[in-house]
């Protein structure tokens, strides 16, 4: 390593300040959303919004909680995303498999369909599927929205898998196809498993954009018991019921699943991010 | 090693695999899709029998100064979502990784940079939700915290400018992670030697670290210009458009004829010519990054 060369200190703390004073602005309303959610509407008032809490004031939240019933709004949305995950991993296998190993005849304009459909707005497509959903008794349903996401996330998933899965060493599948196994069986025991790495990454991803989203389930959820998170609180914006203290409880329960799920898969989000950049 | 013939049990039962993607994908895109644009020929309100009206929404829309405004939005929504952070981000990950890593090292750096990355790990409307609250104009804190009495979202003259400051707040972090895994993939020879040579910070920075994290670049503005072309969470939860156009987006208004004015052939030529939009700025971007590589 080069030595050091002497660097005028004023000059380094001004720019780590600098960098500090940005960090703090841009988790500054996570922090003042957290600080007033456990603040009574009283001392909101007498206090502003900056003061300490001088207890845990809890009841803005339980209030909160209770009136939207947000234990079943998260189970919502665990349900939707658990469920649009699974199935778009799944289906982005299958694709692959069929693309990147089988190489199909077609391939390439069959993936250039697929990378078309993962930039088309969602707008170009909802009225039709908010028509049709209606058609076959599925509007307002957890199926539909379930449905209409595993194929919106499998059209990138596929997208992706099926370049990964160009690369697969060819040399194990010849040698399994020797031994006997057939396609479903060099599917399952050889290339899912190999591939487990990526298609974790993969799962976690159609996770966290599934309770992300906020257009399609906003028009297809509309009865309150079948309502994602995002969902409920956007709708729930600007009610006349909610004050200052309440409406930041509100908030924090928005933020509070969405920072856990980051702590959580940190380590694999970090790894993926650059894979989401394709999206 | 000879390539070899052998394949499990031949080449054409793979297609078999493509089955269920490719019913489901025809259902939910394909023919969705097709209906939309068939729908922007016509006159329909949702009910009924749609009647045609060849290219009738078009010429309306081209005419229509609401349509026209949105686009402006876009456009200026483009600026807050892709070019302005991708600005800071460049500067941002750069300070971040060869001063502050190297200098305070690299725990300060990755600390600065989860902060500045926070707000993109939540759902964007429920960021919307927080803003909301910060700026309303009654009990909001940023009024009660600089001591004014501003009205943020429901001024027509500022409305727009607060929201894309807020856009600003919630994309930055993106590019700033993106743009330091880029300058770990860099070769620090270059920087080393050029640092030797007495280049200022600012010629390293702009001869050396931009050039080198090009395609991340491309990444970064195609993929923040397309998600600010279909902006709608942060729309409808701090403005719905308002107040009157100003913030009007073309997604919104898309939304606004299908759900609340049941012009459904007229939105769905908004949200046709919004889908072409998107599909030529892909194209664009991909074909410039081609040449470029």
């Amino acid at each position: 390593m080069s030595a050091e060369r002497p660097v005028r200190a004023p000059g380094r703390w001004a720019v780590l300040a600098a960098l500090a004073v940005l960090a703090v602005v841009m988790s500054s309303p996570f922090l003042i959303v957290t600080l007033n959610a456990f603040k009574s509407p009283a001392e909101y008032s007498s206090g502003g919004p900056l003061s300490l809490p001088k207890g845990l004031y809890l009841d803005g939240i339980i209030d909160f909680w209770n009136r939207v019933d947000f234990g079943e709004k998260l189970w919502n949305s665990l349900l939707i995303s658990g469920a649009v995950a699974i199935g778009a991993v799944v289906l982005s296998v299958l694709n692959a498999y069929a693309l990147g190993i089988g190489r199909v005849r077609g391939r390439l304009w069959i993936l250039v369909l697929f990378l078309v459909a993962n930039t088309l707005p969602q707008e170009s497509l909802v009225y039709p599927l908010y028509y049709l959903s209606k058609e076959v008794g599925l509007y307002d349903s957890k199926l539909a929205v379930i449905l209409i996401f595993t194929v919106i996330q499998a059209a990138f998933g596929t997208y992706l898998l099926s370049s990964v899965l160009g690369q697969f060493p060819r040399e194990i599948l010849e040698a399994a196809s020797i031994d006997g196994a057939g396609k479903w069986r060099a599917l399952s025991r050889i290339v899912v498993p190999i591939s487990r790495p990526t298609l974790s990454v993969l799962l976690i991803f159609f996770f966290i954009w599934t309770w992300n989203e906020f257009f399609l389930p906003l028009i297809f959820l509309i009865s309150n018991d079948n309502q994602t998170v995002p969902v409920a609180l956007g709708v729930l914006q600007g009610e006349k019921m909610m004050d200052a203290t309440m409406s930041s409880a509100s908030a924090l329960l928005g933020i509070v699943p969405a920072v856990a799920f980051f702590l959580i898969f940190q380590r694999t989000l970090t790894r993926g991010v650059t894979v989401g950049a394709i999206k | 090693m000879a390539p070899s013939p052998v394949r499990p049990r031949g080449r054409g039962g793979y297609w078999l695999f493509l089955i269920p993607g490719f019913v489901l994908f025809t259902v939910v895109i394909v023919v969705p899709f097709v209906m939309n644009v068939a729908t922007s020929f016509t006159r329909w309100s949702g009910v009924g029998t749609p009647t045609w009206i060849g290219f009738g929404n078009y010429t309306k829309l081209f005419e229509d100064e609401r349509f026209w405004t949105s686009f402006e939005h876009n456009a200026a929504l483009i600026v807050a979502m892709a070019v302005v952070p991708t600005v800071i981000g460049l500067v941002l990950s750069a300070a971040l990784f060869d001063y502050i890593g190297k200098k305070f090292g690299p725990r300060t750096a990755s600390a600065l940079r989860a902060a500045y990355y926070l707000p993109q790990v939540l759902p964007v409307a429920v960021a919307g939700v927080v803003w909301n609250w910060m700026l309303h104009p009654s009990y909001g804190a940023v009024n009660a915290i600089f001591g004014t009495k501003v009205n943020w979202l429901g001024d027509p003259g500022l409305a727009l400018a607060t929201v894309m400051a807020i856009m600003v707040w919630f994309q930055l972090g993106y590019p700033v992670v993106i743009f330091m895994a880029g300058l770990q993939r860099a070769d620090p020879a270059l920087h080393e030697a050029a640092e030797i040579d007495g280049a200022s910070w600012w010629r390293r920075f702009w001869h050396i670290t931009i050039p080198q994290i090009r395609p991340e670049i491309f990444v970064v503005l195609l993929t923040c210009t397309i998600a600010a072309l279909k902006v709608f969470g942060p729309i409808f939860v701090l403005t719905r458009g308002g107040p009157g156009n100003a913030t009007m987006v073309p997604s919104y208004f898309s939304y606004l004829n299908f759900f609340e004015k049941a012009n459904v052939g007229y939105g769905s030529a908004i949200a046709t010519v919004l889908a072409l939009i998107i599909v030529v700025v892909t194209f664009l971007f991909l074909r410039v990054q081609e040449r470029d590589s």
